[in-house]
């Protein structure tokens, strides 16, 4: 379904340099997949307003509920924003992508192996703490992010301030208060995803660095030798981490040399590979 | 072509790795965790000014205090559910029978007369308009309305946080019959649709307590199974008080039945967790969200969309080839008598031993498809057995224009309270519909536990039928 709607063009040619000058254009596509440009993925605990979001940048109504753990399997859309297409994608929520439950595998195996080129991570504002350690893991994975702080009028709510950009500066990606229910904050999302996805903005992720001494002589070791394997890896010291807690997915990912293909950002695998092919979309869903 | 540099062995990172975690010993997890843990409240602090007041009046705790109280939590549950079901049966009544009279009453005679003016054979203008158009009309006007009341204010209740507070009240009990949990929520689900209660199951880890979750969320009476009990409820249970208490008992008899179901899941939870499916219960972590204002109108919006149409399109997907598929076997004989009367004879003996009759079988045989058409084919073959000219000729689904008439002809056919009873039961303990039971073995991958699922709570239902039958006629005489 290629609906193409006329956006009144601006005759005044002065914004047209003016990166928010688009920010009027998204045109809403429903499921349209095809001919994108840019995919985007979608994560976050539960309960964040993960699917509100997809929703209110996709036009989709996908059900939403006040609940954790109400999206279990992914859902896609399309949006198109400027110039671009892009797909996005909404990973079930987790707390972490440590563990080895169903949906933490099928959020981490999306991030790493299908190389999303901007991963979105909505966090609830009002418990940033916890929502953080999710965060902390994901940039080790990949540099390409963009924090979305929802919830910021529950937030206000509640009387805390979230010092976005301090968190921005920390964490060394952008960060965007939003509102999604409200639709507050969703033009300078769109505008945030846009400059990740088309390399404006270039985020230099917070890597944790409380280590003990005997896991720093650990990696020093190990991450070299990854690296000389697979040259170009962009998270060579997480999948480190990884060997060294004896994740079984990322052990066979060195052994039959997936991790070789990350090294190629232009390769971009598709989903259905990546993802548990057992899943199926919710369509029966009531 | 990967870009794996040749000199070096991945077999050789693996060994290093192998070594290595010897020398970082058995704690790295936690020390992982724990520095993640670290990190991450040391970035929150700085980014968080919390208010200097000191912590006031929370409603949300207050909410949280009543709402999953030891004493006051199962009390609130029944009551709010109680009020959901009042509305919905109280308020179904007018829209329904206005429906009956739009699409039935005025539509019918019309397109017979079409029929009559194209000169279409009898048969035809049978199967396409007593079949095929009566069947799916009958399922609108029964099913829309109710639907259209109760999905909305279901939706109302999980948009604003409670639906998680259940699952808090009913965690303890799940664990204690050695299910994870978080079935309460996959369950919550169920009452909606079964089959996506069953994909719902997926945020459960252990496989051990997924596959209890799964063979047990048939327990959760679904959207299709909420208008047979609904309407069997206000036609037998409500008609046994005075007319103003009718409503409110037939939507206690509704939690009643309801409740038994989340019963059921415990016992057969702990039956097999017992049994076929031994094994420790692994612990989790339900984060209770913040109750939010519902929005009331995207709510109304997404649930007329999302759950009223889709389960409305499937019933009438499902009623246009039973509507057909009825009235053939009413139509058709075999030695003077019609096939659907063969099989209802046929099965009537062991029907009536379980307190129901050879008709309610038949329907639910051709329901399997869709739970949603159960009703209209109870009523079209009582009309066809017992001879009773309540529709307009053998095999057509008629309209009813109100209770009293459909108690009317349950009456003629022999029916009896036990029969209203045991139907409310088993419509609650049967085999899933087909929709289901596909997506059980898609979800589970094995033909073994589809089966099981399946067959596990019809043969509940034939014995928990079988027993009530036995006792009430004992005590009834």
């Amino acid at each position: 379904m290629e609906t193409k709607l006329k956006t009144p063009q601006p005759t005044a040619s002065g914004c047209e340099g003016c990166p928010m000058h688009n920010a009027g254009n998204l045109r809403k596509l429903g499921v349209n997949m095809e001919n994108s440009d840019f995919v985007i993925a979608l994560a976050g605990n539960p309960n964040t307003g993960k699917s509100t979001v997809f929703n209110a940048l996709t036009g989709l109504r996908q059900h939403t509920g006040n609940w954790p753990g109400k999206t279990v399997a992914r859902a896609e859309g399309g949006f198109s924003y400027g110039d671009k297409q892009y797909k996005i994608v909404d990973l079930p929520g987790t707390y972490s992508l440590l563990s080895t439950s169903l949906d933490e595998e099928v959020a981490r195996d999306f991030i790493l192996f299908g190389q999303p080129d901007v991963t979105v991570i909505v966090v609830d504002a009002t418990r940033l703490e916890r929502n953080l350690n999710l965060v902390l893991q994901v940039l080790e994975i990949t540099d390409r992010a963009v924090v979305c702080l929802n919830l910021i009028d529950e937030a206000r709510r509640h009387k805390l301030q979230v010092d976005e950009r301090r968190l921005a500066r920390d964490l060394g990606v952008p960060v965007v208060p939003t509102a999604a229910r409200q639709g507050e904050g969703l033009q300078d999302l769109l505008q945030a995803i846009h400059e990740v996805a088309t390399g404006q903005t270039v985020g230099k992720p917070y890597r944790a660095k409380s280590e003990s001494p005997a896991i720093k002589r650990a990696l020093a070791r190990l991450v070299p030798q990854i690296e000389a394997a697979f040259p170009g890896l962009p998270n060579a010291r997480w999948v480190a981490l990884r060997l060294l807690d004896g994740d079984e997915r990322l052990m066979q990912a060195v052994r039959q040399g997936e991790l070789g293909d990350l090294t190629r950002p232009e390769l971009v695998m598709l989903p259905e590979a990546a993802a548990n092919n057992r899943l199926i979309p919710l369509e029966v869903a009531s | 072509m990967t870009t794996v540099n040749p000199t070096v062995n991945p077999n050789d990172i693996l060994q290093t790795a192998e070594s290595l975690r010897w020398e970082i010993g058995p704690e790295f997890h936690e020390q992982l965790m724990e520095g993640i843990y670290t990190e991450a409240a040391k970035l929150a602090d700085r980014a968080v000014t919390r208010p200097e007041e000191k912590p006031r009046f929370d409603l949300d705790r207050t909410i949280d205090k009543i709402v999953t109280s030891r004493v006051w939590g199962f009390p609130m549950m029944i009551l709010l559910f109680t009020v959901v079901f009042w509305l919905t049966i109280s308020g179904a009544n007018v829209p329904s029978s206005l429906l009956a009279t739009l699409l039935i009453d005025k539509t019918v005679p019309l397109l017979h007369q079409g029929a009559d003016f194209l000169r279409l054979p009898w048969w035809l203008s049978g199967l396409l308009i007593d079949g095929m158009y009566l069947g799916t009309a009958w399922v609108i006007s029964v099913m829309l309305p109710p639907m259209a009341i109760f999905f909305p204010l279901f939706t109302l209740l999980e948009d604003f946080g409670y639906l998680p507070r259940v699952a808090f009240n009913l965690d303890n009990m799940f664990r204690k019959s050695g299910a994870h949990g978080k079935q309460a929520l996959s369950m919550m689900m169920g009452f909606g649709c079964n089959a996506a209660g069953v994909v719902a199951t997926r945020i459960i880890d252990s496989p051990r307590e997924r596959l209890i979750a799964i063979i047990t969320n048939n327990f959760a009476l679904c959207n299709g199974r909420w208008p047979t009990q609904i309407l069997i409820a206000s036609i037998f249970i409500g008609g046994l008080v005075p007319a103003y208490l009718g409503g409110l008992i037939s939507a206690l008899s509704v939690v009643g039945i309801a409740l038994l179901g989340v019963f059921f899941s415990f016992v057969v939870s702990w039956g097999l967790s017992r049994t076929m499916l031994k094994g420790e219960v692994s612990t989790f972590s339900l984060e209770l969200p913040p109750y939010r204002p519902p929005r009331i109108w995207q709510t109304i919006y997404t649930s007329v969309i999302d759950r009223t149409l889709i389960v409305l399109w499937r019933a009438i997907v499902f009623a246009l080839p039973a509507g057909a598929a009825i009235w053939l076997s009413a139509n058709i004989t075999i030695g003077g008598v019609s096939i659907a009367e063969h099989l209802i004879s046929f099965l009537n003996p062991f029907a009536l031993l379980i307190g129901l009759n050879g008709v309610i079988l038949v329907a639910y045989i051709v329901a399997i498809p869709a739970n949603e058409i159960v009703i209209p084919t109870v009523l079209m073959l009582t009309v066809l057995v017992t001879g009773t000219d309540a529709g307009a000729g053998a095999g057509v689904m008629f309209e009813l224009d109100s209770q009293a008439d459909t108690m009317a002809l349950f009456s003629a056919g022999g029916w009896t309270l036990l029969t209203a009873v045991n139907l409310m039961l088993f419509s609650l303990l049967h085999n899933p519909c087909s929709t289901t039971i596909y997506t059980i073995y898609k979800e589970t991958g094995s033909k073994k536990w589809t089966a099981v699922a399946a067959l596990l709570p019809l043969a509940m239902g034939f014995v928990v039928t079988f027993f009530v039958a036995q006792i009430w006629r004992l005590f009834a005489g």
